[in-house]
C-alpha cells in the first residue's frame, strides 16, 4: 500500500466535501436565514448554535479539520488541472473549470469570513446580528459576501454531482444528466436562501 | 475546373525532441477527395514551403489509413483526431496541424505514445489463458454482452482522450481514460473476470482512476464513440466495493 495513498485521499476529499462540510454549509445557510425574521430571531438562533453542547469538539471535528483537509487537498487538485475550455467548450468541461475556480474563491472567502467572525469571537467579540450588519454595511464587503456565497453554493452543488460520480452512485449518462438538473436546482435554491439571508443584514 | 485550387496548411514543426517548435506554411495543389494524409504525402513529394523555399519533408506517423490503428492522431484545427479520417473538403483553411503535445514530441507531428502502452501493461489489459496444460474452452459470454463489450474493444490507443483531458498533463501522472476503460472491458470478460481484483487494485494506485476530474472531454472526443465516462463511473462503483472488501475482508474469494 506504500506510495498508494492518492486514491484514498481523493475519495476522502470527495466524501468530506459532502459529509460533514456540505451538511454544515446547508445548516449554516438555514440558520442565517433567521435574519430575514429580524435581528431578534437571528440572535436567538445564533445563541442556540453557539451554546450547543460539545461546541469545541463539534467545531474541530465537524468543521475545521474536514474543511482544512478538503481545502489543502483541493488546492493541489485545482493546480494540477490544465484548463482547456477554449478548445473543448463542452458543458461538463466548463463545470470542471468552474468547480476549481469557485473552490479557490470559496477558500479565500471562507478564510476571510472565519477571521472576521469566529476568530473575532475567540478574541472576545460577540457574534450577533449587529456584527454582520456592520460588516455588510460596506457595499464592497456586501459584494464580496454575495460572490462568496454564490461561489460556495455552486461549489457544493456541483461537488455533489461529482461526488455521486466519484463514488459510483450515478453511472449511466442518463443518471448523470438527471443529477445535473437536480444539483442545479440545489444551487438555485441554496443561493436564494443564502442571498436572502445576507441581504437581511444589509 | 479545380486545376488552380490549392490547399493551405500551417504545420507546427519541431526538428528534435528537445528543440523549439516553429510554424511552417505550405500551399499544395488541390485534388478531389484529399485527406490530411494525402496532403502530407504531397508535401513529402515536393518539400517546398509557401515562401518557395526548399525544406525538409514533414514527419508524421501512419499505418492503417482507415481509423483503426490510431497512429496518425494529431491536432487538426485545434481538435485531436486521426489525419486519415480528416477530409480536406470538410476542413476550414488554412488547415492547422500540430502534434498532440500531451505526449513527448519526437519530430514534427510524430509523438511517443509509450505511456499509454505502459499503462495497459500496468492495468493488465489482457486475459491470461496460458497454462501448463490445455485449459479447455472458457465460459461463454452472452451475445448481448459480447456486442456491448465489442464497443469497448474498439479502443485503438490513439491518445485523443488523453490529449483532450485537462487532468492529463505534465503536472499530473494520470494514466488517462483509455486504459481505464480497458479495465472494464477485460473485467467484463468471463475469463478476464478471474483477475478482476488485480486490475481494480492497479487503477486504485497513484495516477489511476481517482485522478479523473469528470470534465468528460474524453467521451466527447473519442473517435470510436467509446462510453469512456460511463466506464469510469462504473469503475468508481467497482473500486468503492473493492476498497471496502480490501479493508474489511470479504466472504468472496
Amino acid at each position: 500500500m506504500a506510495g498508494n495513498r492518492e486514491f484514498y485521499y481523493r475519495r476522502l476529499h470527495s466524501l468530506l466535501g459532502v459529509i460533514p462540510v456540505g451538511i454544515f454549509l446547508v445548516q449554516h445557510l438555514v440558520v442565517n436565514h433567521f435574519a430575514t425574521r429580524g435581528p431578534e430571531a437571528f440572535n436567538r438562533a445564533a445563541e442556540f448554535m453557539g451554546n450547543l453542547p460539545f461546541r469545541y469538539f463539534l467545531e474541530i471535528f465537524v468543521i475545521f479539520l474536514p474543511l482544512l483537509f478538503h481545502a489543502v487537498y483541493g488546492i493541489y487538485i485545482a493546480f494540477t488541472a490544465k484548463f482547456n475550455t477554449r478548445q473543448y467548450g463542452y458543458f461538463r468541461n466548463w463545470m470542471f473549470m468552474l468547480q476549481r475556480i469557485t473552490g479557490i474563491i470559496t477558500l479565500i472567502f471562507v478564510v476571510w469570513h472565519v477571521y472576521e467572525t469566529r476568530v473575532q469571537a475567540a478574541l472576545g467579540v460577540e457574534v450577533n446580528y449587529d456584527m454582520m450588519a456592520n460588516i455588510v454595511d460596506n457595499p464592497f464587503m456586501l459584494g464580496f459576501y454575495i460572490v462568496g456565497i454564490l461561489s460556495t453554493v455552486f461549489h457544493f452543488a456541483n461537488g455533489l454531482w461529482s461526488f455521486c460520480v466519484s463514488w459510483g452512485l450515478t453511472v449511466s449518462p442518463r443518471s448523470q444528466q438527471v443529477f445535473t438538473y437536480i444539483t442545479m436546482i440545489i444551487f438555485v435554491a441554496l443561493s436564494i436562501v443564502g442571498i436572502r439571508a445576507i441581504l437581511a443584514f444589509a | 475546373m479545380s486545376e488552380n485550387k490549392t490547399v493551405r496548411l500551417i504545420i507546427t514543426r519541431q526538428d528534435r525532441p528537445d528543440s523549439a517548435p516553429y510554424e511552417e506554411e505550405f500551399v499544395i495543389p488541390y485534388r478531389p477527395n484529399m485527406n490530411v494524409i494525402s496532403a502530407l504525402m504531397e508535401i513529402r513529394r515536393n518539400p517546398v514551403n509557401a515562401k518557395g523555399e526548399k525544406t525538409t519533408p514533414v514527419a508524421w506517423e501512419m499505418n492503417c489509413l482507415e481509423e483503426v490503428c490510431g497512429a496518425c492522431s494529431m491536432v487538426i484545427n485545434g481538435k485531436p483526431r486521426q489525419a486519415c479520417a480528416a477530409l480536406i473538403d470538410k476542413l476550414e483553411q488554412p488547415i492547422r496541424l500540430e502534434p498532440m503535445r500531451t505526449f513527448p514530441v519526437i519530430r514534427d507531428l510524430v509523438i511517443d505514445r509509450s505511456r499509454m502502452f505502459d499503462a495497459l501493461k500496468r492495468v493488465k489489459a489482457w486475459i491470461p489463458i496460458d497454462g501448463t496444460y490445455d485449459l479447455g474452452p472458457g465460459p461463454r459470454m452472452p451475445e448481448r454482452k459480447r456486442q456491448w463489450a465489442y464497443e469497448l474493444s474498439k479502443c485503438m490507443t490513439c491518445g485523443v482522450c488523453l490529449e483532450a483531458c485537462p487532468n492529463v498533463n505534465s503536472k499530473s501522472n494520470f494514466i488517462g481514460p483509455a486504459p481505464l476503460s480497458q479495465v472494464r472491458l477485460f473485467n467484463a470478460h468471463p475469463t478476464g473476470a478471474m483477475h478482476k481484483a488485480e486490475r481494480l487494485r492497479a487503477i486504485m494506485g497513484d495516477g489511476g482512476l481517482a485522478n479523473c476530474g469528470n470534465s468528460q472531454n474524453c467521451v466527447q472526443s473519442c473517435p470510436k464513440g467509446i462510453p469512456l465516462t460511463t466506464s469510469i463511473a462504473a469503475l468508481n462503483r467497482e473500486t468503492t466495493i473493492q476498497m471496502f472488501r480490501d479493508f474489511f475482508g470479504s466472504d468472496e474469494v
